[in-house]
């Protein structure tokens, strides 16, 4: 019940209301690692994170992972093929030991029903949801992102005492203004075209001439 | 002394979400607030990181130049 309380979903509803829908609710858990479902497989239920973390992710025909987001304890999934109908849009995979709560879908539509509140909780998760995919989409040039990253690797800021200061991937994510994952994307690329080498917490530039061509 | 993530203990909730991820156990809750092991292990993943809800753990980058001689 303490859970129910805290997930967006929930917002508002009393103490009879998220009783009622406690009975619908069913428990899932997984080991870190296992894949909790695939891209463009049936979905059966809407799942909400207890505890542990999973990635959303989208698998290129050349094999690349594109991570969409991770979700967290109180953070759900699977929201937009429950609700439009059709096939996962993604595949989730277990980052750490998870438990998950899941409604199936013909169970949400009685609680929607039911309960007109919970439908203007699910607008606003999904309105937030589409926020971030935008800001996404617009990091999804990424020829662009990688030029980006190329140019801070090149002339990283100085610290005002003539050394360089460390920087986090969430640091050059926001000198580059994208998403963290994109900037460990870009790495990995540059690497792979042997401009740079990652060596633990170092990034060494083993080609500035292709990194100066990356960053145009 | 073995270069490791850096801890901001005051932004930790104990959630145990890096714990979780961490390959290496390198990390461990202590009086539910994160400490760091010092480990060969660690090859830098930034997984902790990545998975941080609070940014309680900083994997920074040292960008370096490599020198090369010519033959």
């Amino acid at each position: 019940m303490e859970f129910l309380k805290s997930i967006p979903y929930c917002a508002g509803l009393g103490v009879d209301e998220l009783d009622s829908i406690r009975k619908f609710i069913f428990e899932k858990t997984a080991e870190k690692g296992d894949i909790v479902q695939l891209e463009g497989e049936s979905a059966g239920a809407l799942y909400f994170v207890v505890s542990g973390a999973v990635k959303l992710f989208k698998t290129s025909v050349e094999g690349k992972e594109q991570i969409l987001g991770i979700v967290r304890p109180w953070e759900s999934f699977n929201d937009v093929p429950i609700f439009d109908g059709g096939p996962n849009h993604v595949s989730v995979q277990a980052m750490t030991p998870v438990v998950l709560y899941g409604i199936k879908k013909e169970d949400l539509e009685v609680i929607l029903r039911s309960y007109p509140r919970v439908a203007l909780n699910v607008i606003k998760v999904l309105a937030s949801q589409m926020r971030h995919l935008v800001s996404l989409v617009e990091d999804l040039s990424f020829k662009h992102v990688i030029s980006r990253v190329a140019k801070i690797l090149l002339e990283p800021p100085e610290d005002g005492t003539g050394g360089r200061p460390r920087l986090t991937q969430q640091d050059m994510a926001a000198m580059a203004g994208t998403a963290r994952e994109m900037v460990s994307r870009s790495l990995q690329a540059l690497e792979e075209i042997g401009a740079i080498r990652l060596d633990r917490h170092r990034i060494v530039i083993t080609n500035r001439e292709v990194l100066k061509e990356m960053a145009g | 002394m073995f270069e490791m993530p850096e801890i901001y203990q005051e932004k930790c909730n104990g959630c145990g979400l890096c714990v979780s991820v961490c390959g290496c156990k390198a990390l461990v809750l202590v009086n539910n607030i994160i400490s760091i092991i010092e480990t060969e292990e660690c090859d830098w993943c930034t997984q902790c990181e990545a998975i941080c809800p609070t940014g309680a753990i900083s994997c920074p980058f040292e960008i370096v130049e490599e020198l090369w001689e010519p033959e």
